[in-house]
C-alpha cells in the first residue's frame, strides 16, 4: 500500500470517528485514570531513586562506608538500580496486559461501531 | 597486525554483506526502507534496540572508565539503564501508536506545521551528527591500533561498510546486523566477564578486596569522587543520560519496525534485559582491566582508556579472545552507524523532502530515491567531519549527543503525548530553547574552552562551569515549550482528544 493512499484513508476515517466523543465516554476516561495512577508515583519514584544516588554521593561521603566486606553501601545502592528496573520491568508488563484489555473493550466497543 | 584479527573481521564484513544482500531483495518500498516493512517480532527488535544502544562508547568506553576511575565510570552504566524506564514508562507505546518513520510524524500527529516538523529534523540531524562522529573517531582510533593503518583509511572503511547496508539493504539489512552484532557482543562480554570471575576464585568479595590495591588511587578507587569532582556537574551528566535515550532518534525509530504497541512493549523490555545484562557486566570488564592489564598499560594504549576491554581478553585469553574482541567492537560500531544514518535520512528525505517540500505527496519511488541519496549525503558529510575530528574525546561527543536528545525532543515528546494545551508555537520554542541552549553552553564549556594547552579546542578559561549542560538545558526545553504554548492563542482541543485516544488505545495507529 502506497504512503498516500494510507494517509488518505486515515483521513476518511478521521473524519467518520468521533474521537472527542470517545475521548469524553467513560470507560476511556477510567482507562487514563488507572494509568495515570499506575505511571505518575512509579516514575517519580525511580527519578527520585535514581537520583539520589549522585546527589548523595556528590554532598556526602557516608555511603563510603563498608556494608558488606570491601563492598561499601554506594556499591549496593548502584546494583539496587539494577534490582529496581527490572523489578518495575515485570511489574510495568503485568500491568499492562489489564491496560490492553480496557482499551480493545474501547475499540471493539466505540471505535470499531462507527465505521 | 595478526592474521586471526584480519580472519575475524573478514568474517563479520562479509556476514554483514550477505545479510545486506538478501536483505535487499526484501527492500521495494518506502516503508521496507524506513522500517523493514514494521515486520520484526518484539523479540528480534529487542535486541536490535539492543544492538543499537550498546556503541562504543558503551563497550570501550565504559569499560575503560570503570578500569581508570572505578567507580564513577559505573554512573554511565547505571544512567544509560534507568534511561530505558523512562522510555519504558512514558514513551514507546504511545510514539508506536501515533508515528509513522520518525519523531517528527508523532509530533506531527498533533500539528500539521511544516515549521514544527522542520524544528524536529533539525534536531535529530544535529543529534544524528553529534553521535556518528563518536562512532567514527573511535572506529578509526580502534582499526588504527589494530591494524596500523591510517586513521583517514580506518574511517573511510567504516563509512563505506555502512553506507552499503543502509543504501541497499534499509531497516531489513542494519536490523539484522544489530541483532547479529547484539548477540555477538553479549558472548564477548560474558566470557570476558567468566574469565575474571574465575580468577577471582568467583567470590565478588575477593574482587571488591583485589582491586582495592590494583591501582594507584588505593581504596579511593572503589569510592565515588574520582573523576567527577563538581557534584552539579556529575549530576547534570547523570541527568542529560537519563533523558537523552527517549529523545535519541535513531533509537525511537526502532519502535516503528514492530505492528504495534504490544511489540513496542515487548522490544523496550527485552532490550532493558539485554542491556542490563550488559552493563552488570561492565564491573568485571572493569575490574578484570584495573587487576590484569593495569593502568600504565591501558594509558599507554589510549589515554582515554578506550582499550582496556580489547587488552583484558588479550590478558586473560591470549591472541584468539584479543582478536574476538577487537572484531566484536568493529561490529558494535558498524551496527550503531547503520542505525543513525537511516534515522538520519529519514530527517532529510521523509520529512524534510518527502512532507515539507513534497507536501506527502511524492510517489513511493521518488521517495526512496530521496532516502537513498539521503543516506549517501548523510554518510558521506559525516566522514568528512570524522575525518576532521580526530583528536576530539568519544565519550564528550557522545554525553553531547544524550544532552540535544534531552533537552530538544523530549520536552516536546511528553507535551505532544500528555499536554491538552499543547500548540505549534510551543512544540517551536520548546525545540529551539532546548537545542540552542545546549549547543551554546557547550561551546562555552570546558569542554571547549580549558586554560591547560591541548586539552581542550581553544585555550583560555571556560565562560560555563560545567562540562554538561543538561541540568540547565533541560528545564530550559520545558519552559520553552510552556511558555511558548500559554502566551500564543492557538489550540485544537478535538486534535487532541484524537492523539491522546490514539495514543491510549492504539485505534488507527500508522
Amino acid at each position: 500500500m502506497s504512503i498516500e493512499s494510507d494517509y488518505k484513508m486515515e483521513y476518511e476515517a478521521e473524519k467518520k470517528t468521533d474521537f472527542v466523543k470517545v475521548a469524553k465516554s467513560s470507560s476511556f476516561k477510567q482507562l487514563i485514570k488507572a494509568r495515570k495512577k499506575f505511571i505518575v508515583p512509579l516514575t517519580i519514584f525511580f527519578f527520585i531513586f535514581y537520583f539520589m544516588l549522585p546527589v548523595l554521593t556528590s554532598y556526602t561521603t557516608f555511603m563510603n562506608a563498608m556494608a558488606i566486606g570491601d563492598i561499601s553501601w554506594a556499591w549496593i545502592y548502584a546494583f539496587a538500580q539494577f534490582v529496581m528496573t527490572w523489578i518495575l520491568c515485570i511489574v510495568y508488563v503485568k500491568k499492562s496486559a489489564s491496560f490492553d484489555k480496557q482499551s480493545n473493550q474501547i475499540i471493539e466497543e466505540q471505535l470499531k461501531k462507527e465505521e | 597486525m595478526n592474521l586471526t584479527v584480519i580472519v575475524l573481521f573478514l568474517i563479520i564484513v562479509l556476514a554483514t554483506l550477505i545479510i545486506t544482500y538478501y536483505a535487499a531483495k526484501r527492500t521495494q518500498t518506502t516503508g521496507d526502507f524506513y522500517t523493514a516493512g514494521g515486520g520484526l517480532t518484539g523479540w528480534q527488535n529487542g535486541l536490535a534496540i539492543a544492538g543499537d544502544y550498546l556503541s562504543a562508547a558503551s563497550f570501550l568506553g565504559i569499560a575503560g572508565a570503570i578500569a581508570l576511575y572505578g567507580f564513577d565510570g559505573f554512573f554511565y552504566s547505571i544512567g544509560f539503564l534507568i534511561a530505558y524506564l523512562v522510555v519504558m514508562f512514558l514513551v514507546a507505546e504511545p510514539l508506536r501508536n501515533l508515528g509513522k518513520y520518525t519523531i517528527a510524524d508523532m509530533i506531527n500527529a498533533r500539528f500539521d506545521a511544516k515549521k514544527v516538523r522542520g524544528a524536529a529534523a533539525l534536531s535529530t540531524i544535529t543529534i544524528v551528527i553529534f553521535y556518528m562522529i563518536a562512532q567514527l573517531v573511535g572506529a578509526g582510533a580502534l582499526i588504527q591500533l589494530l591494524f596500523g593503518i591510517d586513521y583517514w583509511i580506518a574511517v573511510l572503511i567504516v563509512g563505506v561498510m555502512m553506507t552499503i547496508y543502509v543504501l541497499f539493504g534499509g531497516m531489513t539489512a542494519t536490523s539484522w546486523v544489530q541483532i547479529i552484532k547484539a548477540v555477538l557482543l553479549m558472548i564477548g562480554t560474558l566470557i570476558i566477564a567468566f574469565l575474571v570471575f574465575q580468577r577471582f576464585d568467583f567470590n565478588i568479595m575477593h574482587m571488591f578486596s583485589e582491586v582495592k590495591t590494583a591501582t594507584s588511587h588505593g581504596a579511593d578507587y572503589l569510592n565515588p569522587g574520582l573523576q567527577y569532582t563538581v557534584p552539579l556537574d556529575t549530576i547534570s551528566l547523570m541527568l542529560a543520560l537519563v533523558l537523552g535515550t527517549a529523545g535519541l532518534p535513531h533509537i525511537l525509530m526502532r519502535f516503528f519496525t514492530v505492528k504495534n504497541a504490544k511489540m513496542a512493549r515487548t522490544s523496550v523490555v527485552t532490550a532493558t534485559w539485554v542491556v542490563g545484562i550488559f552493563y552488570i557486566l561492565t564491573v568485571f570488564l572493569g575490574f578484570g582491566a584495573a587487576a590484569f592489564v593495569g593502568e600504565s598499560q591501558i594509558l599507554a594504549a589510549n589515554p582515554a582508556g578506550n582499550m582496556a576491554a580489547p587488552l583484558l581478553a588479550e590478558a586473560l585469553g591470549g591472541d584468539f579472545l584479543f582478536s574476538f574482541v577487537s572484531a566484536v567492537a568493529f561490529a558494535t560500531i558498524l551496527a550503531v552507524v547503520a542505525g543513525l544514518v537511516l534515522s538520519g535520512a529519514s530527517a532529510f528525505a521523509h520529512d524534510i523532502y518527502g512532507q515539507i517540500i513534497k507536501k506527502g505527496k511524492a510517489s513511493d519511488r521518488q521517495q526512496m530515491l530521496a532516502a537513498r541519496y539521503a543516506s549517501l549525503g548523510v554518510s558521506v558529510f559525516s566522514i568528512l567531519l570524522a575525518l576532521m575530528a580526530q583528536t576530539m574525546n568519544v565519550a564528550f561527543l557522545v554525553s553531547l549527543a544524550f544532552c540535544v536528545a534531552a533537552s530538544a525532543n523530549l520536552p516536546v515528546i511528553l507535551y505532544t503525548i500528555y499536554w491538552r494545551r499543547f500548540n505549534t508555537t510551543g512544540a517551536i520554542t520548546a525545540m529551539f530553547l532546548g537545542l540552542l541552549s545546549a549547543l551554546i553552553l557547550v561551546s562555552m564549556s570546558p569542554n571547549v574552552f580549558s586554560p591547560t594547552e591541548g586539552a581542550a579546542i581553544f585555550v583560555g578559561d571556560p565562560i560555563f562551569p560545567l562540562t554538561n549542560p543538561a541540568i540547565i538545558s533541560v528545564p530550559l526545553g520545558f519552559i520553552g515549550g510552556y511558555l511558548g504554548t500559554i502566551l500564543s492563542k492557538d489550540q485544537d482541543i478535538e486534535r487532541y482528544a484524537e492523539v491522546k485516544v490514539r495514543a491510549n488505545t492504539g485505534y488507527r495507529g500508522s
